[in-house]
C-alpha cells in the first residue's frame, strides 16, 4: 500500500524516522512525498526495498547515502543529491545542483536534466548518467565508478582523476590536471550501452568519448616535478 | 653559536639544520615529509603555572577529598550524548597512518580508562569498533570509507575540517603504506601516494555545513553528538561559525598536533599555537553564551596531567591527545633503538610515520612489524598513561580547591612570559597585567 507524505503538514523528521524504522530485510514499500519545497535531506539514510516517489523540488542532499530504495524526484534537486549512495537508484526529472552523487559508493543515480559544478566529485563506485550538461569540475578526484554526460562538460572535467571512467558524448571546456582522453574498447562500449539501456537513455554509445586517468600523479617523481607544481 | 671548537661559529641563520634541509632538498627534489608535530619552540602550557590555594583560597585534601572527572559531551542537540569519565579523549588517527592493532590497541586503553577514541581518515576497522566502548566517526573531506552503516554504528560523528599540523591542507599517505587492505578501504589501487582532499565534496562554507550537519543528524535520527574539528588559525570566527553551523562540539587542534604525514613546512609554519587559540575559541563560545554548552575538546601538545588541568583551566571542557598515546603505545621506544638508528633515526626523536617501516610496529602496514604491537599489551599502557595524567589533574586541581577538574578556571593561573600571557589571557606572574587587555 502506498503512504503519502504531505511534508507541508507533517515534519520531515517523521518521514525520515518513518523510513528508517523500516528495515533492510523488510519486503517493499511505496512511498509519495508530496510538497517538498525544498526541503533539505528528504529521504535520507533509507536502507530498504521502497520505491519513493517526490512531488517537487527538493533541497540539499535529498536520497543522501540511500541503500537499496528507488528514488524518484519530479523536480529539481539542491547540493548533494545522492551523496555518498550505496546502492539502489536515484532519478531526478529535472536539474540537479552541485556535487550531485558525491563520493558515492555504489548504485545508479539518473539526471535527465543538467547538473551544476563536481557532479560525481570523489566518486567510489556509483554509476551516473546525466541526459544535459554538467558544470566545471566534475569527477574531480572520482576514484572509481562511472560519469555518463549526454552533453557537455565545463572546465576541469576528471581533474586529478584515479580509476573512475568518464563518458562524454558533447565537448568539454578543459580536461582537468592528468585527465586524459582513452581507447573505447568493445568491452567499454557493451559496458556503456547497457548502462545507457539501464538509465532509460537512448543515446547511441558510439557517440561518447572515454576520459580517464593518466596516472602521472599516482607517485611522486623527480623528474615530473612539474606536473605537481 | 660558538661549538665545543672555539672560533668556529655556527650561523644562528643558517644552522646545521637549515643547511642540512638545504642539502637534503638538492639532493632529494623534494619537499620534505614526515611524521609528529611541530618540533620548534613555540608558547606553551609550559609558560603558564598555577597560584595553587593559600590564605585566599582552601586547598582540597590531596589523597582524601572527591575530585570528579567526568565530563559529558554533545548535549547541545543529541539525544545520546557521551559520557566520559576522565576529560580525556583520543584524537582521530587513521587505519593507514596507523596499523589495525595499534588502533585496536587504542581502543582498549581509551575504554579500559573510561573515554573514547576516534576514527580517521580510513574509515572505521572492525577491529576498533569491537574494541571501543566509545567511537567517533569522522566525516572527513575525502570521504574514505564512508557509508551509513558505520555511522549509524558510531557513538558520535566528527565532521573534521582541519588538522592543526595542517589547517588548509589534505591528507597523505605514501605509497609504502597503501597496502591491499588500506586500499580496498579507500577504494584506491595499491601503492600509490594517496593525497586526500582538503575541501569537503558536497558543501562549501558555514551556511552549507550547518545544513550538512542536520542531514548527518536526520541519518542519525538526531542520536548521536556532531563535532566539528577545526585545525587553529582563525580560531575565533571558526568557533563561532561552528556553533552557527549547529556542533555540539567544537575539537579545536593547535600547531604542535600531530600529524601522520605532512609536508614539513606546512608542520612548522602554518597555523597557531593552541594556547592563544584555546583564548580565542573561549572567548568566542563565552560571548554566544555558548560555553559550557557546546563542549570544547582541545588538542595539540597535551603531554601531562599539567597540560589537561591548564588547558581545562582556561575553559576547555576536555582535551584530546594523538602524539602521546602513540608514545604510550610504544612509539620511540629506547627498545628499538638500534632499529632506529638504522633507519638514520633514534629512540627519542623518531617522526617518519610516513615512511610505513615504524620499528614499533605502530606507523606501519607491514605484517611483521605490526605484529610486534601487541593491543592487549599496548591498551594497557595506554589506560595507564591515561590514569596517570588524570590523576596528575585531579592533584592540580585539589591544589586549586576545585572538587571537579572543571572547575578549574584563569583565575588559578598565570604566565611566565609575556607572550604566553598575552596569548593565554592570563596575567604576567607577580603582576595583573594582561597584555593586550589591562593596562598595568
Ligand atoms: C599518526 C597520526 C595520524 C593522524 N590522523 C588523523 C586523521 O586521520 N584525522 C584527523 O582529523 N587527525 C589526524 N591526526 C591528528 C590528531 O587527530 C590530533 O589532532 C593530533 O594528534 C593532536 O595533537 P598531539 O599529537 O600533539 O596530541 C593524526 C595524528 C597522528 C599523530
Amino acid at each position: 500500500m502506498e503512504q503519502v507524505f504531505d511534508l507541508a503538514t507533517i515534519p520531515l523528521r517523521e518521514l525520515n524516522q518513518a523510513l528508517h524504522d523500516c528495515l533492510p530485510d523488510a519486503s517493499k514499500s511505496v512511498w509519495r512525498i508530496i510538497n517538498p519545497k525544498g526541503e533539505h535531506a528528504v529521504a535520507c539514510g533509507v536502507d530498504t526495498p521502497a520505491d519513493i516517489e517526490i512531488r517537487g523540488h527538493v533541497g540539499y542532499y535529498c536520497a543522501g547515502m540511500n541503500k537499496q530504495a528507488h528514488v524518484i524526484i519530479h523536480g529539481n534537486a539542491g547540493t548533494g543529491v545522492a551523496e555518498n549512495m550505496m546502492s539502489g537508484t536515484v532519478r531526478v526529472k529535472g536539474n540537479a545542483s552541485q556535487s550531485a552523487g558525491a563520493t558515492g559508493h555504489g548504485g545508479l543515480l539518473v539526471i535527465e536534466g543538467n547538473v551544476a559544478a563536481r557532479c560525481g566529485i570523489s566518486l567510489k563506485g556509483l554509476n551516473i548518467v546525466v541526459c544535459g550538461s554538467v558544470g566545471h569540475m566534475s569527477g574531480f578526484m572520482a576514484q572509481k565508478g562511472t560519469l555518463i554526460v549526454c552533453g557537455d562538460a565545463g572546465y576541469a572535467l576528471g581533474d586529478s582523476i584515479y580509476e573512475a571512467d568518464i563518458f562524454l558524448k558533447g565537448k568539454v571546456d578543459e580536461l582537468g590536471a592528468d585527465c586524459m582522453e582513452k581507447n573505447m574498447t568493445e568491452e567499454h562500449l557493451t559496458f556503456l550501452a547497457t548502462l545507457l539501456e539501464t538509465a532509460e537513455v537512448t543515446d547511441d554509445p558510439a557517440s561518447f568519448r572515454r576520459y580517464g586517468s593518466a596516472r602521472s600523479l599516482y607517485n611522486f617523481e623527480i623528474d615530473d616535478a612539474d606536473a605537481h607544481t | 653559536m660558538t661549538t665545543e671548537n672555539p672560533g668556529l661559529v655556527e650561523s644562528n641563520l643558517f644552522n646545521r639544520d637549515v643547511i642540512h634541509e638545504i642539502q637534503r632538498a638538492a639532493r632529494e627534489g623534494i619537499y620534505g615529509i614526515r611524521g609528529w608535530g611541530s618540533k620548534r619552540y613555540l608558547p606553551h602550557f609550559d609558560d603558564l603555572v598555577f597560584l595553587g590555594a593559600s590564605m585566599s583560597r582552601y586547598p582540597l585534601e590531596g589523597y582524601r577529598e572527591r575530585c570528579d572527572t567526568d565530563v559529558v559531551i554533545g548535549d547541545r542537540y543529541a539525544t545520546k550524548p557521551l559520557h566520559l569519565k576522565i576529560p580525556i579523549t583520543i584524537a582521530g588517527m587513521s587505519f593507514g597512518a596507523l596499523s589495525a592493532q595499534a588502533k585496536e590497541a587504542l581502543g582498549r586503553g581509551a575504554t579500559a580508562a573510561g573515554t573514547s577514541t576516534t576514527t580517521g581518515d580510513g574509515g572505521m576497522t572492525p577491529e576498533e569498533r569491537e574494541s571501543s566502548t566509545l567511537l567517533v566517526y569522522q566525516v572527513l573531506p575525502s570521504r574514505y570509507g564512508m557509508n551509513p552503516d558505520d555511522l549509524r554504528k558510531a557513538d558520535a560523528i566528527e565532521v573534521v575540517l582541519g588538522q592543526g599540523a595542517k589547517p588548509g591542507g589534505g591528507g597523505l599517505l605514501l605509497g609504502m603504506k597503501m597496502n591491499e587492505r588500506v586500499a580496498d578501504m579507500r577504494d584506491l589501487p595499491a601503492a600509490i601516494d594517496q593525497r586526500s582532499a582538503c575541501r569537503h565534496p558536497d558543501w562549501t562554507g558555514p551556511d552549507d555545513l550547518e545544513i550538512k550537519i542536520r542531514e548527518l543528524r536526520e541519518l542519525t535520527d538526531w542520536e548521536k553528538p556532531v563535532y566539528i574539528k577545526i585545525g587553529a588559525s582563525r580560531t575565533y570566527y571558526d568557533t563561532a561559525l561552528a556553533v552557527k553551523a549547529g556542533a555540539d562540539v567544537i575539537v579545536l587542534d593547535g600547531m604542535q598536533g600531530g600529524t601522520g604525514a605532512t609536508q614539513t613546512v606546512f608542520i612548522e609554519h602554518v597555523g597557531i599555537p593552541t594556547l592563544p587559540a584555546l583564548r580565542q575559541a573561549v572567548e568566542a563560545l563565552t560571548e554566544l553564551d555558548m560555553h559550557r554548552k557546546v563542549q570544547l575538546i582541545v588538542s595539540g601538545g597535551i603531554r601531562s596531567g599539567a597540560d589537561v588541568a591548564k588547558a581545562l583551566a582556561m575553559g576547555a571542557d576536555a582535551v584530546s591527545i594523538g602524539t602521546a598515546a602513540l608514545i604510550a603505545l610504544g612509539d620511540n621506544s629506547p627498545e628499538f633503538d638500534e632499529e632506529y638508528r638504522k633507519l638514520g633515526s633514534r629512540a627519542g626523536y623518531y617522526d617518519d610515520y610516513q615512511a610505513g617501516s615504524d620499528p614499533a610496529g605502530i606507523s606501519t602496514q607491514d605484517a611483521v612489524l605490526a605484529s610486534r604491537l601487541d593491543p592487549v599489551v599496548g591498551g594497557r599502557r595506554l589506560a595507564n598513561y591515561l590514569r596517570t595524567i588524570t590523576m596528575e589533574t585531579q592533584i592540580i586541581a585539589r591544589a586549586c580547591g576545585k572538587s571537579h577538574v572543571l572547575n578549574l578556571e584563569p583565575e588559578d593561573l598565570c604566565a611566565l612570559s609575556v607572550e604566553a600571557a598575552a596569548m593565554a589571557g592570563v596575567p604576567l606572574a607577580g603582576t595583573s597585567w594582561i597584555p593586550g587587555k589591562s593596562e598595568s
